[in-house]
C-alpha cells in the first residue's frame, strides 16, 4: 500500500535546471513509466523520489508524508540500477541479504526470503555464486531480487533492461511485466525506449527538457498526444509530419501542403476553424496510411513516389516523397511495390492528428 | 611483443629487456655474494693472480654471525618492522578516511583541496627535516620510535590519500547509493561495501607505505642516536662504516636480510597489488 506524490518538483543542478515543475500522483499499485530522451530529466526525477538527489523546491510525499528531508534508507523503497550494482565481494545471497540484514531482521526470517525471492526469479541454484560468475540476465534477476526481498512500498527501476540484448530485453520485460502483478508492489520505471514504456507501464510520463509533456494511458498517449513531440516519441515506426497551411474552402477546412491537400473530418475541422490561415504540422501514423482504393474520398487522397521499400515479413514499410515531405505508410506484405512507382495513397480521417506548428500543441 | 623481423626483436626487446633485468639484479647479486664471501677475499686487491669478484669456493657466514653478535641488528630490525607498521597503520587509516572524502563527499573545493594534499607531497624530505627536527625536540620526542612513527605520516599520509581518493572513484558510485537504499548509513555504506571493494587499492597504498617507511634513511639519521633506537638502514650505515673502514661482509649481509621483509611483503600480495594499481573493480 503505497501512493507516490510528487508536487511542483525542481531541481538545479548548479544552473542548469533539469527538473521543471513535475506533477504527478502515482497510485498505490501502480506501475509508472517515465521516458524520454537523454537529459529530459526523468532519472534525475526517480534519484529524488530515492533520496539520492537533493531537491531543489517542491515536495515529495510517500503514503502522505513529506519525505523530502528523509535519507534513502528510511523511505523503505528498493531500487534497481541500470549496471545492477550488484555487490561484487558478496554472494548472490549475499547481495539480496544485505538490505534486510541491514535492517536487523532475524535470520531465518532473511533466509525464507531470499529463498522465496529466488524461488520467484529462478535463481535458487546461483545463490552462492559471486557477481562477476553471473550472466547479464542473472546479474539483472538477482537485481530484482535484491529488490523484492526488501518488500518495500515502492520499486525504482533506473534503465534496468538498457544492458542487456534485444532478445533478452524482450523477454525480461514479460518477467517484469508478470512479476509486477504478481507483487502489487508501486513501481516507477524510468526508460528511454517507447515500447518498454508502452508495454509495461499501467500510465506512462513523457519527458522532454525537464517538462513533463503529457501522462497517460500507454493507448491515450498513442491515440491523442498531446503535443507534437508526444506524437514523434510515441509510436514506431514514427508518427509522419508534414509541415501544411491551414485554409477554408466552400465551408470546409483544409490543410494544404506541396503535393498534398487534405479536407479535415468534422471534429478537427471544428477545432481547427479557429486557425485558419496558420501554420500547422499535420501528423498521421504509417499504419494509417493506406493504398487509396475507390471506397476513399478523393479530398483525403494524394500522388506519392515510393524512394524506398523495407520489407519487415509482417508488414511493409514504404518511405514515399510527397511534394517536400516524406510519408511512411505500412502496408500489406503481400503487395507488390517497388522504388520509384508512383501510389496514390490515402489516410484515414479520423487517425489524422493536427499540431500547431508554432506552440507544437495538439489542435 | 614487437613483431617482424629477428634483429628488430633482439634491438627493441631482447637486449633492452636484458640489460635491464642486468642492471636492476646486479646489486642483489652482489649483495648475496658478498655476503658470503670471506674478509680475505674479500679485500684481495684487484691485480692479485687468483682475484675472483664474482664468486667464491669458500662460502662463510662468518659475517651474517658478525651481524647478530658484534651489533644490535635484531634490535634495529625490530625498531624498523615496529615503526614501518605503525606508521603504515596511521597513513591507512587516515589515507583510506580522506580519500574517501575527496573522492565522494561533494564539499565545496574538494578538488583543490585533493590537489593541496598532493603537493604536500611533493616537498623534499631534505627540506621539510628542519622543521620537523625542531618540532620533535620541542615534543622531546627525539631518539625515540614515537618521532619517526609521527613524521613519517608526512609523507605518508597525503601518497595514501591521492592513491585511494583515485581508487574509489573509480569504483562505481551506484554501489553505494544501492547499499543506502537498501537501508545502510553513510558510514555503513562505507564500511560494508566500499571499503571491502576498494582492499586491492588498500594493500597496495599499504605496500608501498610499508616500504617507504621500511626504506627510509633521512628522518630515521636525524631523529636517531642511540644505537639500540636505530632502524636499519641507519644503524648497518652508521655501525658498519666506521671512518673510512667499510666492513664490507657485515654491511651486505645487513641489506641483504633487511630486504628480506619487503621481499616476503610483496610476493605475499603481489596479486592483489597489481590490480591495485590497475584499479579493476568489476561489478
Amino acid at each position: 500500500m503505497a501512493e507516490v506524490s510528487i508536487r511542483k518538483l525542481n531541481k538545479m543542478f548548479d544552473v542548469t535546471h533539469v527538473v521543471k515543475d513535475v506533477d504527478l500522483e502515482i497510485r498505490d499499485k501502480e506501475f509508472v513509466v517515465l521516458v524520454g530522451p537523454s537529459g529530459c530529466g526523468k532519472t534525475t526525477t526517480l534519484r529524488m523520489v530515492a533520496g539520492l538527489e537533493a531537491i531543489t523546491s517542491g515536495q515529495i510525499l510517500i503514503d502522505d508524508a513529506v519525505v523530502n528531508e528523509v535519507p534513502p534508507m528510511d523511505r523503505d523503497i528498493a531500487m534497481v540500477f541500470q549496471n545492477y550494482a550488484l555487490y561484487p565481494h558478496m554472494s548472490v545471497a549475499g547481495n539480496m541479504a544485505f538490505g534486510l540484514k541491514m535492517r536487523k531482521f532475524a535470520k531465518p526470517e532473511i533466509e525464507t526470503r531470499i529463498k522465496r525471492a529466488a524461488a520467484i526469479l529462478g535463481i535458487e541454484n546461483l545463490l552462492e555464486r559471486k557477481p562477476r560468475q553471473l550472466s547479464g540476465g542473472q546479474r539483472q534477476r538477482v537485481a530484482l531480487g535484491r529488490a523484492i526481498v526488501r518488500d518495500p512500498k515502492v520499486f525504482l527501476f533506473d534503465e534496468p533492461l538498457s544492458n542487456l540484448d534485444a532478445k533478452l530485453r524482450v523477454q525480461m520485460r514479460v518477467e517484469l511485466k508478470k512479476l509486477h502483478e504478481r507483487l502489487g508492489t508501486t513501481a516507477i520505471y524510468v526508460t528511454h525506449d517507447q515500447v518498454e514504456a508502452m508495454t509495461l507501464g499501467d500510465r506512462v510520463v513523457v519527458m522532454k527538457d525537464g517538462w513533463v509533456q503529457q501522462v497517460g494511458e500507454p493507448l491515450e498517449l498513442y491515440n491523442t498526444p498531446a503535443n507534437r513531440f508526444v506524437a514523434g516519441f510515441i509510436g514506431s515506426p514514427a508518427m509522419n509530419f508534414i509541415e501544411a497551411t491551414l485554409g477554408e474552402s466552400g465551408g470546409a477546412v483544409v490543410a494544404e501542403a506541396p503535393g498534398l491537400r487534405l479536407a479535415l473530418p468534422g471534429p478537427l475541422a471544428a477545432r481547427a476553424r479557429a486557425k485558419a490561415g496558420r501554420a500547422v504540422t499535420i501528423g498521421i501514423r504509417p499504419e494509417d496510411v493506406h493504398v487509396a482504393t475507390d471506397s476513399d474520398a478523393p479530398d483525403l487522397c494524394f500522388d506519392a513516389t515510393v524512394e524506398v521499400v523495407e520489407q519487415l515479413g509482417s508488414e511493409i514499410l514504404l518511405d514515399t516523397r510527397v511534394g517536400s515531405a516524406t510519408v511512411v505508410a505500412s502496408v500489406e506484405p503481400t503487395m507488390r511495390i517497388r522504388s520509384n512507382d508512383r501510389l496514390r495513397l490515402s489516410l484515414k480521417p479520423e487517425r489524422l492528428h493536427l499540431f500547431d506548428s508554432e506552440t507544437e500543441a495538439a489542435i | 611483443m614487437i613483431e617482424g623481423a629477428l634483429w628488430r626483436r633482439w634491438v627493441f626487446y631482447n637486449i633492452p629487456l636484458i640489460l635491464f633485468v642486468f642492471v636492476l639484479l646486479f646489486p642483489f647479486y652482489w649483495m648475496i655474494i658478498t655476503t658470503f664471501r670471506p674478509d680475505g677475499e674479500l679485500y684481495r686487491p684487484w691485480n692479485a693472480v687468483n682475484y675472483m669478484p664474482f664468486w667464491t669456493n669458500n662460502p662463510t657466514l662468518e659475517h651474517i654471525f658478525y651481524l647478530f653478535e658484534e651489533t644490535n641488528f635484531m634490535r634495529w630490525m625490530f625498531n624498523t618492522m615496529f615503526i614501518a607498521l605503525v606508521s603504515t597503520v596511521i597513513s591507512l587509516f587516515c589515507g583510506v578516511l580522506a580519500g574517501y572524502a575527496l573522492a565522494r563527499l561533494n564539499f565545496p573545493y574538494a578538488g583543490g583541496l585533493g590537489t593541496a594534499i598532493f603537493i604536500t607531497y611533493l616537498v623534499p624530505q631534505t627540506l621539510l627535516f628542519i622543521p620537523l627536527a625542531e618540532i620533535i625536540r620541542n615534543f622531546r620526542l627525539g631518539d625515540t620510535p614515537w618521532s619517526l612513527i609521527l613524521t613519517y605520516p608526512t609523507f605518508l599520509i597525503p601518497f595514501c590519500t591521492w592513491l585511494m581518493m583515485g581508487y574509489f572513484k573509480a569504483i562505481p558510485k551506484e554501489l553505494e547509493e544501492c547499499a543506502r537504499i537498501d537501508g545502510a548509513s553513510r558510514w555503513k555504506a562505507m564500511v560494508y561495501i566500499v571499503i571491502p571493494v576498494a582492499v586491492p587499492g588498500i594493500l597496495s597504498s599499504g605496500i608501498i607505505a610499508f616500504t617507504l617507511s621500511w626504506n627510509e634513511f633521512i628522518y630515521a639519521l636525524v631523529f636517531l642516536s642511540s644505537p639500540d633506537q636505530k632502524t636499519v638502514p641507519v644503524g648497518v650505515t652508521s655501525e658498519l662504516i666506521r671512518g673510512d673502514v667499510f666492513f664490507w661482509g657485515p654491511l651486505m649481509a645487513g641489506a641483504l636480510l633487511g630486504s628480506i621483509p619487503v621481499a616476503i611483503v610483496y610476493s605475499f600480495f603481489v596479486e592483489h597489488y597489481v590490480s591495485g594499481l590497475t584499479g579493476s573493480v568489476k561489478g
